[in-house]
């Protein structure tokens, strides 16, 4: 399919604890296409910014084995120098905390304009600032001219974030990766930032990596959903079977433990994220969280099974899952 | 009665500038707020960053100096209140933000619990003992616990120590400042469920601060949206979400997430809308500083910051 922009087979990226590394992301495969908003979820410590770093070649201690394709290259064995040729231009990444991002020392001008001199060394300087202050206006800041010539620290958190923004598109990416990109932001400035990460999806036509623990704002953007617990997929579906039919029991009690509508009681999920190192690396990796289900429930090595075109769940306690406080016989819905 | 009563707070932080560092002029954090909740209720604070809503709170505990305005506790007036009050500090606690910053990393759990005890109650060490191992039953934590470092919990079992050191004392009220912000969803919900539960046993009142207004929502009875140190709005829940009057107010309603994907052109259009009409009709709403006029009823229990009408 010449759609699929990116796509990862079997990515492991271990950390070195000790004298031992252990995989922070384990066995991970996804495809990304054109003109499409790929949202990965989890909690803190499941994994979805290792993930993003990897395919960015952050990672400069970790191992990273496993193959990344982007457009038939493989950029996870690939010489550092045509890396950098990608990052920056083709594929760009947008970050967490707009605060740390920033070079406090540089203005924001010339922060914008790096990265076209490095990727665009043709442009004059003339047509350089010229697109700089295109590109402001483009993240929709007033006054470009003059925010042109001011530092971070006179920026509001909302304007920073949309620097960064703003960055991440300036050689038009084919491939945008969004890392929280809006955590740190007032839910008005969110909107308008997700609205403005969409619109250019739309004018680009490029695919995006948008990562993000908030379940509400993969319900407004994304097209495809992936979940991630404790360093794997446990789901993978287009969003609204994901919303409306969703499988794992991680999954399930996610969208539990979010206030809704008419709800009384949230639902907490028991226990907590196993760290790195105590994490078992056999079985299903959910099971100490859901100990009411029974152990022969899980498979011995759980692997994604596509239950429906395209949905895809790790393990199968999916269909003999339910919530504590619901009878057994409430389970019918799963093997359907 | 109200066990809470604030009127016409004022807090304003001063600029000093020159070389008699002389005050030039005032930071106006909190410019005229009133409200009073009612025992075993939770009100709900609204607001983005620096809409003065944590600086509300951390006046009515005596945090910040207030520079106007009364605040009374069950009829008694706090305001500026010093330490000698102390009694009345027993009665109004607070749950901070921030479970790592909030808890001194060098002491135990036991001294971390104990420390209100020891400055208001006479307890033996064994009694004293016994109390902040029941405190920990109580918001679910071993009793074992009690010769940790906060470093070994998690951020939710951390802030759960924070709401037992704030419910050692029996307190009336409680002042929550963003209890769950720095939590993961599922953490949120033990917090936000286990606030709930003490809630009805001890017949608390909450102070509830936060940006969320999902979590809100599902929390409080009351609310109040504040922008720029002023209240925009106030009103129940159903008259907040479901009849929002103030332009302020209904863009922050729309800029929520649904969390139904199918909603998510509906509300794309609807925000858009809000944005244009908050664009065009932002004069009517707002003086010529920018900052909202003062409120005028709506409804028995509905305030709307609209300007007089002549």
């Amino acid at each position: 399919m010449s759609n699929k922009l990116l796509e990862i087979n079997n990515l492991r990226t271990s950390f070195r604890i000790g004298d031992k590394y252990y995989a922070a992301v384990d066995d991970v495969s996804l495809t990304v296409n054109k003109n499409e908003v790929l949202g990965i979820v989890g909690e803190s410590g499941s994994g979805k910014s290792a993930l993003a770093f990897s395919i960015m070649g952050l990672h400069t201690k970790a191992r990273v084995e496993g193959n990344i394709f982007y457009k038939d290259q493989d950029i996870a064995n690939i010489a550092p120098a045509k890396l950098n040729k990608l990052r920056g231009d083709d594929i760009a990444m947008i970050f967490q905390d707009p605060l740390t991002a920033l070079n406090p020392l540089m203005k924001i001008g010339d922060q914008i304009a790096e990265t076209l001199i490095l990727h665009k060394p043709e442009m004059s300087q003339k047509q350089r600032k010229d697109r700089v202050i295109e590109l402001i206006n483009l993240v929709r800041i007033p006054r470009a001219e003059y925010v042109y010539e001011q530092f971070p620290h006179e920026l509001s958190g909302g304007m920073r974030q949309r620097i960064v923004i703003a960055i991440a598109i300036a050689n038009q990416p084919d491939l945008l990766i969004a890392d929280e990109p809006t955590t740190a932001l007032d839910v008005t400035i969110q909107a308008q930032v997700l609205d403005l990460i969409r619109e250019l999806k739309d004018d680009l036509n490029s695919g995006v990596i948008l990562i993000t623990h908030d379940l509400g704002v993969v319900a407004e953007m994304a097209d495809r959903v992936a979940v991630m617990y404790a360093g794997q997929i446990v789901e993978i579906a287009d969003v609204h079977t994901l919303f409306e039919n969703p499988l794992h029991p991680y999954t399930r009690s996610l969208l539990n433990s979010v206030p809704a509508e008419g709800q009384d009681k949230l639902h907490v999920i028991q226990g907590v994220v196993p760290s790195l190192q105590k994490l078992p690396r056999n079985g299903c990796r959910f099971a100490a969280r859901i100990p009411w289900v029974d152990e022969s429930a899980h498979e011995e090595n759980p692997e994604l099974h596509e239950v429906e075109p395209g949905h895809f769940v790790r393990c199968t306690c999916y269909s003999h899952f339910y919530f504590p406080d619901e009878s057994k016989e409430a389970q019918v819905h799963g093997n359907s | 009665m109200a066990i809470l009563e604030v009127e016409d707070l004022k807090v304003y932080f001063p600029i000093k500038a020159g070389i008699l560092n002389r005050t030039v002029d005032h930071v106006k954090a909190v410019d005229g707020v009133s409200f009073s909740i009612e025992q075993g209720k939770t009100y709900g604070l609204v607001g983005e960053s620096g809409s003065g809503k944590t600086t509300t709170g951390r006046a009515v505990i005596g945090l910040e100096s207030i520079y106007s305005g009364k605040v009374s506790f069950n009829g008694t007036d706090i305001t500026n209140f010093g330490r000698e009050n102390s009694a009345l500090r027993k009665d109004v606690q607070m749950i901070f933000q921030d479970p790592y910053s909030s808890l001194n990393p060098r002491k135990r759990v036991l001294d971390i619990i104990s420390e209100p005890l020891r400055n208001f109650e006479k307890l033996s060490k064994t009694e004293e003992k016994k109390r902040v191992q029941e405190l920990l039953e109580i918001v679910g934590l071993s009793p074992e616990s009690i010769l940790k470092y906060p470093h070994e919990f998690s951020g939710g079992q951390r802030q759960r120590i924070g709401i037992a050191r704030a419910i050692a004392l029996k307190p009336k009220l409680i002042i929550a400042d963003e209890p769950v912000s720095a939590l993961d969803v599922s953490v949120q919900a033990q917090v936000l469920n286990f606030m709930q539960d003490i809630q009805k046993e001890l017949n608390l009142t909450y102070l509830f601060i936060s940006h969320d207004l999902g979590i809100v929502k599902h929390m409080c009875d009351d609310i109040a949206i504040m922008y720029k140190g002023r209240y925009v709005e106030q009103g129940t829940i159903t008259d907040i979400f479901n009849n929002p009057q103030h332009i302020y107010t209904k863009r922050l309603v729309s800029a929520i997430p649904d969390i139904n994907p199918r909603n998510r052109e509906k509300q794309y259009r609807i925000r858009q809308e809000v944005q244009r009409e908050y664009a065009n009709s932002f004069n009517d709403y707002f003086d010529s500083e920018g900052l909202a006029y003062g409120l005028q009823p709506v409804s028995d229990t509905h305030l709307v910051a609209l300007p007089e009408r002549g």
